[in-house]
């Protein structure tokens, strides 16, 4: 049984076709995810006092009904380290089409990997496992599963990754914790069976791994019923 | 469901006989069936009348026996009503063979079929299909025998959505010599598709490999396919047509864009262990493959060559498709060495490929086999075969089948297909020893194998 409050915020967001990313994550959160400590706020002065409690470095992204993906209107500006920038920002993310809100939230750093989900026509719910980023559909460097998913499955997905390697760390770069991305991913893989009949895909880009912990610091939520896609950026 | 009264019929009823028009479907398979099949074939024709000095019934009611399978030629509105009289009859299964159903928008005559068929737990094959045929049994193609090429009697069973594609499979098997045991064109599939086959195959005991050509599944039919196909167990083969007509739907999310029907097809199928053929050839090689050793390998190939070019060939062909072949350690190689007959001793460079020379024999190539059947790091043995050397018999294949025949490792060989090395090539296969007539295709078969199990 889907939690109460999951069903809500897939409810609510009916009407648009898809869950607003503060609202997204604020349901894999509910579901045990964790996602980057964030404030989401209108102005300057907001964004400078949800900055003294976050600490800089900073994120900032625009919340906007009107824009899917984020980095094709520069709607997302990263690794702001002073109250200067982050005003300025705040307000040229204010100006975009549509824009409620600004969402300031902590950066983290780390191999960036893309989570995804889809109901499939013919084989239902599927999940899937690659290198993320704005760059995941020219790579495509991606292993797709049949959900749900055991831990071997997820082990089995990194083998079949040409660039897996990255994960047991690169040049210097430091690896990701094994066991807390399988358990990511797997639990992603139970809640996609619990949402099955609500959604159509789901969009975990990036999930941000580090040796210690797996982060997603962006989700993008499709309902079922499809989005009015074309009138979408 | 069970489908025993479809492969192995004593009595058919051939509903739609022509006695005007001896070219008429139905004729074909009366005929085919009543001359070259060990079972009883009665006409059916509401006008009666005597066919081949035989009695031809108005209905099924009239048949003075029960009828095991009924083979229906007539047009579609007229089906339902046949349908009805087997099931009021007790019959044990219905092929429709006439189209005009749910492929000529008639969904409302398809409909009737499938209400009638999950009513009575009636298994119909259908509409729009070739029907059955069931080697030394039936064969209820409307296809003159004279025309169809058959395989030999074998172990494969093959479920096809096209009957074009499945008599020309039989055409590849009866030519790569690989035998069929069952083959099912399935049609619009209303009543019966490859999930209730695949079912029924598995607990065949004539059937040991079951691979199938699909168009597409259902809404959440390729979901119960993997399942069911993962705890069958015996090798489960697709081949998917239709993989670039994908939907040019508005694509709003990463995954939905990546994972498209294709990807997700091919990777699903792989996780689940059912050895995906890209092609045609492949789909044969891989029937011909997993029909001699129906386990799964990991992929670490060991090479027994009479050439260093052989060899090499393979290797490349080998890494393009992800199977590694192994390096023997030095003492493995030493080991080998003193067993090799005196001539090749001192010639033969053994770190794998193993490559014998030109001067090796039958005992060479057993030698070099069954040490690497000992071997933890192999599991699989490539033979490149090449059947002029003077030193090799005829008996080569027997021989090297010893190893696999007693618990050993896959042999898969590589002889030139040609009527002069016949000899030679059936020494393979008649001890289950699968053999292509190129190095790519022998490649294929170890690639069928290591596909064989799930990732």
């Amino acid at each position: 049984m889907l939690k109460q409050e999951i069903a809500g915020i897939l409810e609510a967001a009916r009407e648009r076709g898809w869950v607003l990313e503060p609202e997204a994550k604020r349901l894999f959160t509910l579901a045990g995810f964790e996602a980057p400590r964030s404030a989401l706020v209108r102005g300057g002065d907001e964004a400078a006092a949800a900055a003294a409690e976050l600490g800089y470095p900073l994120v900032a992204k625009v919340v906007s009904p009107a824009v899917l993906h984020k980095t094709e209107v520069a709607g997302v500006a990263v690794g702001i380290e002073s109250e200067e920038r982050l005003r300025a920002e705040v307000e040229r993310l204010g100006a975009i089409e549509g824009c409620e809100a600004v969402l300031v939230e902590q950066m983290v750093r780390g191999i960036e990997l893309i989570v995804g989900g889809k109901i499939d026509r013919q084989f239902g719910p599927v999940v899937l496992l690659g290198l993320g980023g704005v760059g995941v559909e020219i790579y495509s460097d991606t292993a797709i599963r049949m959900a749900p998913l055991e831990e071997r499955d997820v082990e089995s997905m990194i083998a079949g990754i040409r660039g897996g390697k990255i994960l047991d760390g690169y040049r210097g770069q430091a690896g990701v914790d094994r066991a807390k991305l399988a358990e990511l991913v797997t639990g992603f893989s139970r809640l996609l069976m619990e949402m099955q009949e609500r959604i159509e895909s789901i969009d975990l880009n990036p999930v941000i791994c580090t040796p210690e912990r797996c982060i997603i610091a962006d989700a993008r939520i499709m309902l079922a019923g499809g989005a009015p896609a074309r009138k979408l950026r | 469901m069970d489908f025993r009264a479809l492969f192995e019929p004593r009595t058919m009823a051939v509903v739609g006989v022509s006695l005007s028009n001896e070219r008429h479907p139905a004729n074909v398979v009366f005929n085919k069936n009543f001359f070259r099949y060990p079972l009883t074939v009665y006409a059916v024709n509401p006008r009666g009348g005597m066919y081949h000095k035989e009695p031809v019934y108005r209905s099924i009611a009239e048949i003075p026996e029960k009828v095991d399978l009924v083979l229906i030629a007539v047009r579609a509105d007229q089906v339902p009503r046949v349908l009805r009289e087997c099931i009021d009859n007790w019959v044990g299964a219905a092929a429709v063979i006439s189209g005009g159903f749910g492929e000529a928008g008639r969904h409302d005559l398809q409909r009737q079929l499938v209400d009638l068929a999950a009513q009575a737990d009636f298994p119909i094959i259908g509409p729009n299909c070739l029907g059955v045929y069931s080697a030394g049994n039936v064969d209820s193609f409307f296809l003159p025998s004279e025309r169809m090429v058959q395989p030999e009697p074998g172990n494969v069973a093959v479920v096809s959505q096209s009957g074009g594609i499945l008599v020309d499979q039989m055409i590849k098997f009866a030519y790569q010599g690989v035998g069929m045991s069952r083959a099912v064109s399935i049609g619009n599939k209303a009543a019966v598709n490859e999930l209730d086959l695949l079912k029924f195959f598995a607990r065949d005991q004539r059937t040991d490999v079951i691979a199938f050509y699909i168009e597409g599944f259902g809404p959440g039919e390729g979901r119960e396919f993997v399942t069911a196909a993962s705890r069958c167990p015996k090798p489960v083969i697709v081949m998917k047509a239709g993989k670039s007509a994908e939907g040019v739907r508005a694509v709003s999310s990463h995954t939905a864009s990546i994972a498209g029907d294709h990807a997700v097809f091919s990777s699903v199928m792989r996780q689940f262990g059912v050895a995906e053929a890209e092609s045609e050839y492949e789909m044969v090689s891989f029937c011909e493959s997993l029909s001699c050793y129906p386990r799964g390998i990991e992929g670490r190939v060991g090479i027994v060559t009479a050439s260093g070019g052989h060899g090499a060939v393979a290797v490349d062909i080998c890494s393009a498709a992800g199977l590694s072949v192994p390096e023997l350690s030095a003492e493995a190689q030493a080991r080998i060495r003193q067993r090799l007959s005196e001539s090749v001793q001192t010639i033969a460079s053994l770190s794998n490929p193993l490559d014998l020379t030109g001067s090796s024999r039958d005992d060479d190539f057993v030698v070099a086999a069954g040490e690497l059947s000992a071997m933890p790091e192999i599991d699989c043995i490539l033979v490149l075969l090449l059947p002029y050397i003077p030193e090799v018999t005829s008996d080569v294949g027997a021989r090297l089948s010893r190893f696999y025949r007693t618990g050993g490792k896959p042999i898969v060989a590589y002889v030139p297909h040609v009527d002069k090395y016949r000899m030679i090539i059936e020494g393979f296969q008649l001890n289950r020893v699968p053999v292509s007539n190129s190095i790519e295709g022998a490649v294929m078969m170890v690639e069928a194998m290591r596909r064989n199990r799930p990732c």
